[in-house]
């Protein structure tokens, strides 16, 4: 650690005129860099890739785990995780289908999917927060529980024949190519923004995740906090299995299998450090739209599912891994 | 005194033999501390020598050194007769030397006979461990001891905290340790567990170890130690023969001290009871705790580590639990259920632990001085960073911080700097009772001066403050009045005029006056 205190009597300005290298070094900079080396690799790579129905059907591949990725940042930033929301959107879809045998119409399945979503996500909050048990481990547990049930209820079936109405949230057109789906997420991610950057909520995240005990001495609520997170994530979580289960027209127990990897990895991609502390709704956001580009553009060279997941799993490493060798070389070069 | 005293050790010497172990000349600074000048100590075989000083006087520091975590910047370690130096803990303890800790550092998932032997296990002929051998090994040596019952193959962590510490005994009696470093071993014993351990003192003693024992109680130093050596901010002001020193004598050394601080002077003017506290329990913390504080009052908390006096001063400020008692603040009844109830009530906490309770490192200075007053500088839950900026000035101006920008990480200040951040915090609440938790602990002159200057003005503009210290000089210093608390109890409060301190470390330690 080093010492800055400067000795003088003038006044402390508010901030430094930070110089522009720094903002160009930045990490959303570098993601904004990666997002257009690999947009040119695709053009370069497939002839069907520059065409604005290849790239509307591009913001498919991502924008149900970018809509969790917006909450998970949120809760990883408080110093928090969680692992179920894969088996959220299954269990949620499953209560849709449910309901839809049973003759609900359009608007009663949303109310069950967002319902089931909060509902899940204030069940790891109260165990996280009102046990005390740590979040890796809880929803870990949630995760096998919820997707268990999605499991116990369709067995190999599946529930088919969702109503046009409904079909509209993950398959329908704002304007032209623009998609429902993509106008939500952007959407959301403004509202995200405003939430982690701009409200006093979103300052005791960042409080938290730095030190829940100085936040707690500070008259912060760190459990309400905290509780309030895993039902926001939650939440998204049966937001995306509303779109997922509407794009897809059917559900079955393993739909949106093993999303919660590829939603941590957008969000630490994004630079949101996985011990908490720090990170930025615009790096999120960025870190979705990389992680599309490369599905799609692996999906129009023929790649196999399997190399996705083998890619996903390296980046993952990867991006955890970047952050703490730096600050190990930076610490041995006595910086 | 002083020298009064070095001439009796050297009659004393020249009658007795030589030291196992001379510390010559160690100094030892810290950024912005100097936490050891010039001291000496020498530890003699058969004898038990009492290390003595208050509360940052510089015995961790000390022990430290002698076991090798520290690396002394001036002096020597002479061990037998010969020049040695500790690099690591590894290296004392191949010297043998050897430390039990309040919380003895032992290993609670191994095995007794694993925890004596750890590094040093009996091998068989294939060089790996000879687990038949080792368990003979640490039943001998425990019996030797007299500690038969203690199984050798039982968890370490079924053990009671007496039985650990016998364990740690035995594993400083397997290496063939020259020197026992005991560092307030009694803190958490029972009575009958303390007498247990007194005889295995003196059993080391009668098997010729060296033995340094820290203890801030004066019937257990008396009890057990032959010689004593006083240190005061960090330097060796006396040492000698325990037999023919009062405990007067020594209190005199502990707090005699040549003024190099001047407190700010001013002109109390104490009003009317703003807290009044009654009969305030906790379960295991306090008992009994009855105090008022007054309006314009500086208020001091006196009293050894472990008094129960920042346990207090967090249930004052809703973060612990009381079992019973009352507290009023003016005339409302206070019943905090959070911290953030207390500071909506006009009282605030400023935590001993800087950096793990009151800075937030990794975030900017401003934000975290607006920390606690969110509210007021957000609007229906939206950040102003204007407000934040401008509120974070005007406390942190006051106080003189220096800092590159108020954006700058918090946690790149010096921790004088990083303390003046964390008063700004609590003062921009606008509280009308600051309870400040050891404000100067570890923080250089400058800053203390300017803590200090800062509590006067604020008990002028009509601000109570309670201030817990073990520093005397600083208790005596700024305080109206001067609580002394003992074991979780109040002792006495004492008006603060022409008052002794050694008074203070009386009634603090429980000695008849």
């Amino acid at each position: 650690m080093t010492t800055t205190d400067v000795a003088t009597n003038r006044r402390v300005p508010d901030r430094l005129d930070k110089p522009l290298t720094s903002a160009l070094l930045s990490w959303e900079m570098l993601l904004v860099l990666v997002a257009v080396a690999i947009f040119v690799t695709n053009s370069l790579a497939s002839p069907y890739f520059l065409n604005a129905w290849s790239l509307s059907d591009l913001t498919f591949n991502f924008v149900e785990k970018g809509l969790i990725a917006l909450a998970m940042a949120l809760l990883i930033i408080s110093g928090e995780i969680d692992l179920s929301v894969a088996a959220i959107i299954a269990l949620a879809s499953t209560m849709m289908g449910m309901a839809l045998q049973a003759g609900a119409d359009t608007p009663v399945l949303v109310l069950i999917g967002l319902g089931v979503g909060l509902a899940c996500g204030a069940f790891n909050g109260a165990l996280v927060t009102r046990l005390g048990l740590p979040s890796i481990v809880v929803t870990i547990g949630t995760m096998s529980l919820f997707r268990g049930i999605a499991y116990i209820i369709l067995g190999d079936q599946a529930y088919r024949g969702y109503p046009s109405s409904f079909a509209f949230f993950g398959q329908g057109y704002v304007w032209w190519v623009i998609s429902l789906e993509i106008v939500l997420f952007a959407v959301m991610a403004v509202i995200f923004w405003f939430l982690l950057h701009r409200t006093s909520f979103g300052r005791t995240v960042f409080v938290i995740g730095n030190n829940p005990v100085a936040a707690a001495f500070s008259g912060v609520r760190v459990e309400r906090v905290k509780f309030i997170l895993f039902c926001l994530t939650g939440l998204m979580a049966g937001v995306a299995s509303i779109l997922l289960t509407s794009r897809l027209g059917s559900t079955r127990p393993s739909i949106a299998f093993g999303y919660e990897l590829e939603v941590v990895t957008m969000v630490v991609l994004g630079g949101v450090a996985i011990l908490g502390g720090s990170g930025s709704i615009i790096g999120v956001v960025l870190a979705a739209l990389i992680m599309g580009l490369v599905t799609f553009g692996l999906g129009l060279l023929n790649v196999p599912g399997i190399v996705m997941s083998i890619f996903t799993g390296s980046l993952l490493i990867v991006v955890i891994a970047l952050p703490i060798l730096w600050r190990r070389f930076r610490e041995a070069r006595g910086g | 005194m002083h020298t009064t005293a070095l001439q009796e050790t050297s009659t004393f010497e020249a009658a007795n033999s030589a030291p196992v172990l001379s510390l010559n000349g160690i100094s030892k600074s810290f950024p912005g501390v100097r936490a050891l000048n010039d001291v000496a100590l020498s530890l003699y075989p058969g004898q038990v020598t009492a290390l003595i000083g208050e509360n940052g006087a510089g015995k961790s520091t000390l022990v430290k050194i002698m076991t090798g975590i520290y690396q002394p910047d001036a002096g020597e370690i002479v061990i037998g007769d010969d020049a040695v130096s500790l690099p690591t803990a590894h290296a004392a303890f191949g010297h043998g030397i050897t430390a039990i800790h309040q919380e003895t550092v032992l290993f609670d998932e191994l095995s007794v006979a694993e925890n004596i032997f750890l590094g040093h296990a009996p091998r068989n002929r294939f060089g790996l461990i000879d687990w038949k051998q080792m368990r003979a090994n640490a039943r001998e040596v425990l019996d030797t001891m007299g500690a038969g019952h203690i199984d050798a193959e039982a968890r370490l962590r079924d053990l009671g905290i007496a039985n650990k510490h016998l364990v740690a005994v035995a594993r400083a009696m397997s290496i063939d340790a020259r020197i026992v470093i005991m560092d307030e071993p009694t803190a958490s014993l029972s009575a009958k567990e303390i007498e247990e351990l007194f005889q295995l003192i003196e059993f080391l003693k009668s098997d010729g170890k060296a033995i340094l024992f820290i203890s801030h109680k004066f019937e257990e130093i008396y009890r057990i130690a032959d010689r004593y050596t006083v240190f005061r901010d960090g330097e060796m002001v006396g040492e000698g023969r325990l037999a023919g020193t009062s405990q007067s004598e020594i209190v005199k050394l502990m707090v005699g001290r040549a003024v190099d601080h001047i407190f700010p002077k001013r002109t109390p003017d104490i009003g009317e009871p703003v807290l009044r506290i009654d009969g305030l329990s906790h379960p295991t913390e306090f008992d009994a705790i009855s105090f008022e504080l007054r309006r314009g009052e500086i208020l001091g908390f006196y009293g050894l580590v472990g008094a129960g006096r920042s346990e207090v001063m967090q249930a004052i400020a809703g973060l612990t639990r009381t079992s019973a008692g009352t507290m009023r603040l003016e005339d409302a009844p206070l019943e905090p259920k959070s911290a953030a109830d207390a500071i909506r009530s006009g009282i605030v906490y400023v935590p001993e632990e800087r950096g793990r309770q009151g800075v937030v490192i990794g975030l900017p200075i401003f934000q975290n001085v607006s920390l606690p007053s969110l509210s007021r500088t957000s609007k229906s839950g939206i950040l102003r960073l204007a407000e934040e900026f401008a509120l974070a000035r005007q406390y942190t101006e006051r106080l003189d911080l220096r800092a590159a920008s108020l954006s700058q990480d918090v946690g790149t200040l010096s921790g004088g700097n990083q303390q003046k951040v964390v008063i700004a915090k609590w003062l921009a609440t606008r509280p009308r009772v600051i309870i400040l938790d050891e404000p100067t602990k570890g923080i250089d002159i400058g800053s203390k001066a300017a803590v200090h200057g800062f509590m006067a003005e604020l008990v002028a503009e009509g601000l109570s403050v309670i201030m817990v210290s073990s520093e005397l000089p600083e208790i005596i210093g700024m305080s109206d009045r001067i609580a002394v608390m003992r074991e979780g109890r109040m002792v006495e409060i004492f008006d603060n005029k022409d008052l002794h301190p050694e008074t203070l470390v009386r009634a603090a330690a429980g000695i008849a006056a």
